[in-house]
């Protein structure tokens, strides 16, 4: 295992060649360019043994790794923003027809208006896709879970794809020591893929099939019950990692300094690292404050969530999505997980840093001071007070 | 008497197509060409709906639908993965989709698909409109057709615009094989199929498949207004190799396109209104436009007309009679050569869409569902040595 200075991009691209996917499909957008042109390289350099195919759009490259897994090989995709829009109809599909496609989200803010930067808003937008949905906080998670992921989404209990998000430019850009494992830790791990079933002529199956109204639904309940059985398999596979990579994974979600916290952040991705610098710093000052940093927002582990918040008194949830006219999405599922508990928190959602606005160690401060004087009342954080707004 | 209908199709009976399905017909006749070893795709459409109906599949091959517009991708994919694995010289792609989901909707992914190059056949059947959907308006959609969304009325002749040229297209892509061909012609349709396959890179195809339920005609006319449009020369039988027309099917006898109109409720406007007339004329002149651009009715460079050179026929000598461009049909039995050219059962020299002449169908004829007596008004024109 060896520890480098290398940028988030590289460090997932290298993740992923470890994983010896035999066909990679893809089409540029920022800032998911990076990672697919690291691996365009491996395989121009016989590094990567893979069938790299250029495709005329996200839709076809989603639809390209989906014909590609249906015929039994390990596959991979990546995107951002309008790319995971234009993707979505497939993404939908891959989830139904059961394939263990993995594909790296690097989040991006959705056009109108145009926004290279980093929000969450595009993988949230395809939260009901079927995909199980990953958040990495560094760059060292975002290429973790990519080795988990393939374990995840090839387990014949699950055989669900994985989508692994990672912040755009935070981290696809980012500069950092990584440790990437040598190949035979990583084959060690992952064995070959074994698909279910398979596109084969000695065994000739009907894929894609339309289902009337009596067998839909029983079909839809079965996806969600693998949904389900995912969060007991993110966690084995996340032991597994530990004793296989010697580093530790978080599984379905980190808990940070919330044994005694009264106070509990929630929040996904890079902005736990800012978080948890604010905690650290009022800890000293003896304020009982905490993060629970939630890895998988699908399938959304509630019962593990809400018992590790049930101590808390008051939770403030920080997203970067909006649901445009209703509650932003993190929140009100927090929300609702602990309807009919015997815990009730306070819970407050706060929406900040869409667009790529910085999220700083002030916004979260800012947070928790509006959370102790206005308890559950959601809003914006960092909103301009300069400009004239519509409507104000 | 052995059974005279094949039930070991890969496309399978017990589909739900509707009677007289143009599409159908033709994917069973590709699927025969191909034989088993493919594995096929194919766009949401007809043809998807009615062969997989959970847990009912009419496909005898590896098959997978996904969307309406990613079929050539998923074919892509499909290709990738064999390749990679070593599986591409045993397996065939085929890719598969309607005139909607190949020339509109799926348009782009077919266009990547040719650019890179997979090693795939792309199969067009074009019934020339959205049928699946009721009957709505394609790129395929042909001059005047009247559709649910491009309504003959008060101000409209129907479809204002003419087909797309897919074909075209893919020869500008630097397609090494693309065809065209006529369900009615399913010799030809084999043919092509056989001989894309046999050609590596990117294929494609694009087959006229009648739709009775959608152009309103009787739904016994399935193959005769599939040969009519083309001996009218509004859908060219074409075959391009490495961006040459290397064939195209002639025209022995032309018919005017008003025969091949007037069956059909799509174009029943044009002949119950004033103006429907230079309506027609104007289809005509579409049909003598490519009758004279593809010279669908010159004589053949080599005019080889068979001749007849003796009385005793061996099997080589016969299969110059094979009723093609212009040539008599012969055929034979039980040692004895038959003229069948001036048959109605024996369009093009073929029958039935099973038999060819030009051979010796005498092992073919125990299984047929008739017996020699139906020979027995045939010109007898020599004898067969095999």
């Amino acid at each position: 295992m060896a520890r480098r200075m290398m940028e988030g991009s590289q460090a997932v691209a290298s993740a992923v060649a470890l994983c010896r996917p035999q066909v990679i499909s893809a089409y540029p957008i920022t800032p998911q360019t990076h990672i697919v042109q690291e691996l365009g390289q491996k395989v121009a350099d016989g590094d990567l043994v893979a069938e790299f195919v250029n495709v005329e759009s996200e839709h076809s490259a989603a639809s390209v790794v989906l014909g590609a897994s249906a015929t039994g090989v390990r596959v991979y995709t990546a995107s951002s923003s309008q790319g995971i829009m234009l993707m979505a109809e497939v993404l939908f599909n891959i989830s139904g027809m059961r394939l263990p496609v993995v594909l790296t989200c690097v989040n991006r803010a959705l056009s109108a208006p145009l926004s290279i930067w980093n929000d969450q808003q595009d993988s949230i937008s395809v939260r009901d896709s079927g995909f199980l949905q990953l958040y990495a906080e560094n760059n060292q998670e975002a290429a973790d879970l990519v080795y988990q992921a393939y374990r995840i989404a090839e387990d014949h209990r699950i055989a669900l794809p994985v989508m692994v998000c990672m912040d755009g430019y935070i981290l696809s850009h980012a500069w950092e020591g990584v440790d990437i494992p040598d190949q035979s830790t990583v084959d060690a791990f992952l064995p070959p893929f074994e698909p279910i079933y398979k596109l084969d002529p000695d065994q000739p199956l009907t894929f894609g099939m339309f289902m009337e109204p009596d067998k839909y639904l029983e079909n839809r309940y079965m996806i969600q019950n693998a949904m389900e059985r995912a969060v007991g398999v993110i966690q084995e596979v996340a032991h597994d990692f530990e004793r296989a990579f010697g580093r530790a994974s978080a599984g379905v979600m980190e808990e940070y300094q919330t044994a005694d916290a009264s106070t509990v952040f929630v929040v996904m991705g890079s902005l736990a690292s800012t978080i948890k610098e604010v905690v650290d710093e009022l800890r000293e000052r003896g304020e009982k404050v905490g993060l629970l940093r939630l890895v998988s927002y699908r399938p959304f582990p509630q019962d593990l969530v809400c018992g590790a918040l049930a101590r808390a008194k008051s939770i403030i949830v920080i997203e970067k999505a909006l649901s445009l006219g209703g509650p932003a999405p993190l929140v009100s599922e927090l929300r609702s997980a602990f309807y009919g508990r015997p815990a009730q928190p306070g819970v407050t959602g706060f929406v900040a840093g869409l667009g790529g606005r910085d999220i700083t160690v002030d916004t979260v401060k800012a947070a928790l001071e509006r959370a102790r004087t206005g308890a559950g009342v959601d809003g914006f954080l960092d909103l301009r007070t300069d400009l004239e707004l519509e409507g104000e | 008497m052995a059974q005279a209908v094949d039930t070991d199709h890969l496309f399978a009976s017990g589909h739900t197509a509707c009677a007289g399905c143009g599409q159908s017909l033709a994917a069973r006749l590709v699927l025969r060409a191909a034989g088993p070893n493919i594995i096929a795709t194919n766009s949401t459409g007809c043809l998807e709906v009615f062969s997989s109906n959970y847990p009912h599949s009419a496909w005898r091959v590896p098959w997978i639908h996904s969307l309406f517009e990613n079929s050539a991708a998923v074919a892509s994919g499909v290709e990738a993965a064999l390749r990679i694995s070593g599986r591409l010289d045993g397996i065939r792609v085929i890719g598969q989709g309607g005139d909607g989901g190949t020339a509109d909707i799926g348009f782009g992914a077919l266009s990547g698909m040719f650019e890179r190059g997979h090693d795939i056949l792309f199969v067009c059947y074009d019934n020339e409109a959205y049928m699946n959907t009721g009957v709505q308006r394609s790129g395929l959609t042909p001059f005047d057709a009247s559709t649910t969304t491009s309504p003959a009325g008060r101000e409209s002749w129907g479809n204002r615009t003419g087909k797309k040229n897919l074909p075209q297209i893919a020869v500008a892509h630097g397609v090494p094989y693309v065809a065209t061909t006529s369900v009615g012609y399913p010799f030809d349709l084999d043919k092509k199929v056989k001989k894309a396959l046999s050609i590596r890179g990117p294929k494609y195809l694009q087959v006229f498949v009648p739709c009775p339920l959608g152009w309103r005609h009787d739904t016994s006319l399935c193959t005769s207004i599939a040969k009519m449009v083309v001996e009218t020369g509004l859908y060219p039988v074409l075959e391009y190799e490495n961006g040459v027309l290397t064939s195209a099917r002639r025209i022995t006898k032309k018919r005017p396109v008003e025969e091949y109109l007037k069956p059909q409720g799509r174009y029943a406007h044009l002949f119950n209104r004033e103006g429907g007339a230079e309506e027609v004329a104007k289809i005509q002149a579409l049909a003598d436009d490519n009758i004279a651009r593809f010279g669908l009715m010159d004589k053949p460079a080599e005019a080889k007309k068979a001749e007849v050179v003796a009385k005793v026929f061996t099997a080589s000598e016969l299969a110059g009679f094979d009723g093609l461009e212009g040539r008599p049909a012969y055929v034979a039995y039980k040692g004895r050569v038959y003229d069948v050219t001036g048959s109605s059962l024996w369009e093009d020299g073929e029958h039935q869409l099973e038999h060819r002449a030009g051979r010796d169908l005498t092992r073919e004829m125990e299984n047929a569902p008739h017996d020699e007596d139906s020979l027995g008004s045939l010109p007898v024109v020599g004898e067969f040595k095999a």
